[in-house]
């Protein structure tokens, strides 16, 4: 009895050494994944699926995805075992990583993996102002794949209640300020019930002063990371209208602007109008009870926008093999079908003209128009602000902003001191 | 059975207790004061001995010398609310009243929270317009307030968060002490003629001086420990306004990766809890009554 017990096993394990295996392949390359969460929705169940499609075409890669947290999280947990010797494979992070990235040595340059003629026009299909964020030093180091801008969402039903047209959004700065005025209800203690606007300043407030800068004609810094240039005119201009639309104009609440409690304050019908990413958009269409409109940010000198979110990164100290392997995932996800598939199940921005040209894509603009807006506002869009020593330098910024917007400074003294820090600590890469 | 008195049997019995105390005390904290007089090692540079260049950084660092600010006004406004509140929670429940069970874990419930969660409620709490404490403000016909929002007002609010999740903790402690009391001296003082105020300001409350001390050292560690409810509520700002030692080690650590200047930080905040243990043992302990 236990020898037969015993010759079923090994006849079990036999056929499953070789019968089974040569099914798949005899030494599949392990590729790791990690990936954050930054929107609403199941971002993790649709990661899941791509690697097991991805998987089902390709036996000999195995993806090993793995949730992250936040983008900040994710960083953490990347640089940290790519520290002690065990990288991810593969990581999205942030676009403006890049130079902490590229100064810890952590990341390996794209264009080394992928050199084929074919692969050269791959990488140059990618709407160019999400490689901005993407390439440095003549080098592509990430790959554009959950990205997005910031865009202004507005009350239909509060705009007709206010004589406003429900269809129109304001498109300028100027007019920004008329219609939220007439937007603005205050209470018979003349206390404000309804704002006409809310800009949030908490999270990425760099992120949202940029799309004050740059409809006013101002970058923030060199495509090197080594320069800023946040004192210039237009920028303290920018900071000016930003503090003058809760402390002149009293269109919006005064101090600083939770980015968590944005949204719920717009469902909530407490704000007329408010910039948020286009992240948002899913969330705000499953909750709102009213009708909204999406539109660009109002113009100044021109329309305008950064961009924003993730890039997928190849890490340094993994094998060749598993290099060459990650270069075909991160090129099968970002495929037209596929980029066009990610963009509809998230609300991200399809990364490439020819995703919008995909057959999915086209019935989706059809049901959602207003998923055109982040895509339409791309021509005018700059690169998010991305520096070397970027958390350091962007604290510096994001500190003197909420200094101004809570009063302690005026604009011009908080963009001086934010530059003068920036400098300071930009010194060693000015050389 | 062989009995062996060797003079290595007591080290070896100390040692698994010894390798742990090292392993995540010792060797951290001064591997912490090693690091902080070498630069950060950065992709190909290495860590290179910098003395004390670290620590005249910090001192010229302003955000350094406001987050130290904010953390010595959170430990003073945090610390002795928390206690009295703990004490008179703790007297209450004590008492033979209906529904003591139920208070009593009312009262425990923030403690056992997970805090993420709770500052997210909180959060909603301070929002202005439609947030709780608006709703009440405004029933009340009191104007609109930005709490977080307002660089006057966050570290306030933020306390509130720590004294409502600190109370219950130490509630806690003072309920187990009370009713370590004898009932014989409630009786002997009944028979005196002493009135509930006398009873607790002269037996009671000298009773629990053990346990004030013990909460006491807790809560000056917890209010230098906290982090979570910044993360999710203010991330230190507006401005630093609410930012904590802890939380600017954590910016510095794991934002910046200047781990140079984040050994510093820690230096001090081992410095403060050597402090603190120090008043303990010197100071406090022999002028406690233990019974």
């Amino acid at each position: 009895m236990r020898r037969v017990l015993l010759k079923s096993m090994a006849a079990l394990a036999v056929s499953t050494a070789f019968g089974v295996a040569p099914a798949l392949a005899a030494n599949p390359v392990e590729v790791s994944l990690y990936y954050p969460v930054a929107v609403g929705g199941p971002v993790t169940k649709t990661i899941d699926g791509m690697v097991a499609e991805f998987e089902k075409q390709n036996p000999d890669i195995k993806i090993k995805a793995v949730y992250a947290g936040t983008y900040q999280e994710s960083i953490v947990k990347a640089l940290t075992a790519y520290k002690s010797g065990t990288p991810p494979t593969i990581a999205v992070l942030l676009s403006t990583d890049l130079f902490t990235l590229i100064d810890e040595n952590a990341i390996v340059p794209i264009d080394g993996l992928a050199s084929t003629p074919d692969d050269k026009k791959w990488i140059g299909g990618f709407y160019k102002s999400f490689m901005e964020n993407s390439q440095t030093g003549g080098k592509t180091w990430g790959i554009p794949f959950q990205r997005s801008t910031i865009v202004m969402f507005w009350n239909k039903n509060l705009f007709k209640e206010a004589g406003l047209n429900p269809d129109k959004a304001p498109a300028n700065w100027a007019e920004t300020v008329s219609y939220a005025k007439k937007l603005t209800k205050a209470d018979a203690n003349g206390n404000v019930t309804q704002w006409g606007v809310k800009i949030p300043s908490t999270g990425f407030t760099y992120w949202i002063f940029q799309g004050m800068t740059t409809p006013n004609d101002t970058i923030l810094m060199n495509s090197a990371g080594t320069q800023t240039y946040f004192d210039k005119p237009g920028a303290v201009e920018a900071l000016q209208y930003w503090v003058d639309l809760s402390a002149k104009h009293k269109v919006m609440p005064s101090g600083v602007i939770e980015w968590g409690t944005t949204p719920k304050d717009f469902l909530e019908q407490k704000a007329a109008m408010v910039w948020t990413t286009t992240g948002n958009l899913t969330n705000l269409r499953a909750n709102a009870t009213f009708p909204f409109g999406v539109a660009m940010l109002p113009a100044n000198k021109h329309p305008g926008s950064p961009t924003g979110g993730g890039n997928f990164y190849v890490f340094n100290k993994t094998s060749p093999e598993q290099q060459k392997a990650a270069m075909k995932f991160i090129r099968w996800a970002t495929e037209p079908q596929r980029a066009a598939q990610w963009s509809i199940a998230t609300g991200y921005v399809a990364t490439r003209p020819d995703a919008w040209e995909t057959p999915e894509m086209k019935k989706y603009l059809q049901e959602v128009p207003a998923a055109g807006v982040a895509r339409d506002q791309l021509q005018y869009s700059v690169a998010e602000l991305s520096t070397h020593d970027n958390q350091r330098v962007t604290k510096a910024l994001n500190d003197n902003l909420q200094a101004a917007l809570s009063g302690t400074k005026t604009p011009e003294a908080a963009l001086k001191d934010a530059q003068r820090e920036a400098t300071r600590i930009l010194r060693s890469w000015q050389r | 059975m062989n009995r062996i008195h060797s003079p290595l049997t007591p080290w070896l019995l100390l040692l698994p207790a010894m390798v742990l105390l090292l392993g995540f005390t010792h060797y951290p904290a001064v591997a912490t004061i090693w690091h902080s007089f070498f630069s950060t090692p950065k992709g190909a540079n290495p860590a290179v001995f910098v003395g004390l260049e670290n620590y005249a950084l910090m001192i010229d660092d302003p955000v350094f010398w406001r987050v130290l600010t904010n953390n010595i006004w959170f430990a003073l406004g945090t610390i002795p609310v928390s206690i009295a509140l703990a004490i008179m929670m703790a007297l209450w429940v004590n008492d033979r009243l209906a529904g003591r069970g139920l208070l009593r874990m009312a009262f425990f419930t923030p403690t056992v929270l997970p805090m993420i969660a709770v500052a997210n409620i909180w959060l909603f709490f301070y929002t202005p317009q439609y947030g709780l404490l608006e709703q009440v403000t405004q029933a009340l016909g009191l104007p609109s307030h930005n709490w977080l929002g307002n660089p006057n007002t966050v570290l306030g609010s933020m306390m509130v968060v720590a004294i409502w999740k600190e109370a219950g903790f130490f509630m806690i402690f003072y309920l187990a002490a009370l009713q370590q009391i004898s009932p014989t001296l409630a009786e002997a003082a009944g028979l005196e003629g002493a009135s509930r105020w006398q009873y607790f300001w002269r037996v009671q409350f000298p009773l629990l001086m053990p346990t004030t001390l013990f909460v006491l050292i807790n809560a000056l560690i917890n209010s230098f420990r906290l982090v979570d409810h910044i993360v999710v509520m203010t991330k230190g700002g507006p401005d630093n306004a609410s930012s904590l030692l802890l939380y600017y080690i954590y910016e510095v650590g794991f934002s910046f990766w200047d781990s140079s200047y984040a050994a510093v930080l820690t230096v001090v905040l081992l410095l403060v809890l050597a402090l603190v243990a120090l008043v303990k043992f010197r100071i406090l302990d022999r002028r406690t009554h233990y019974q």
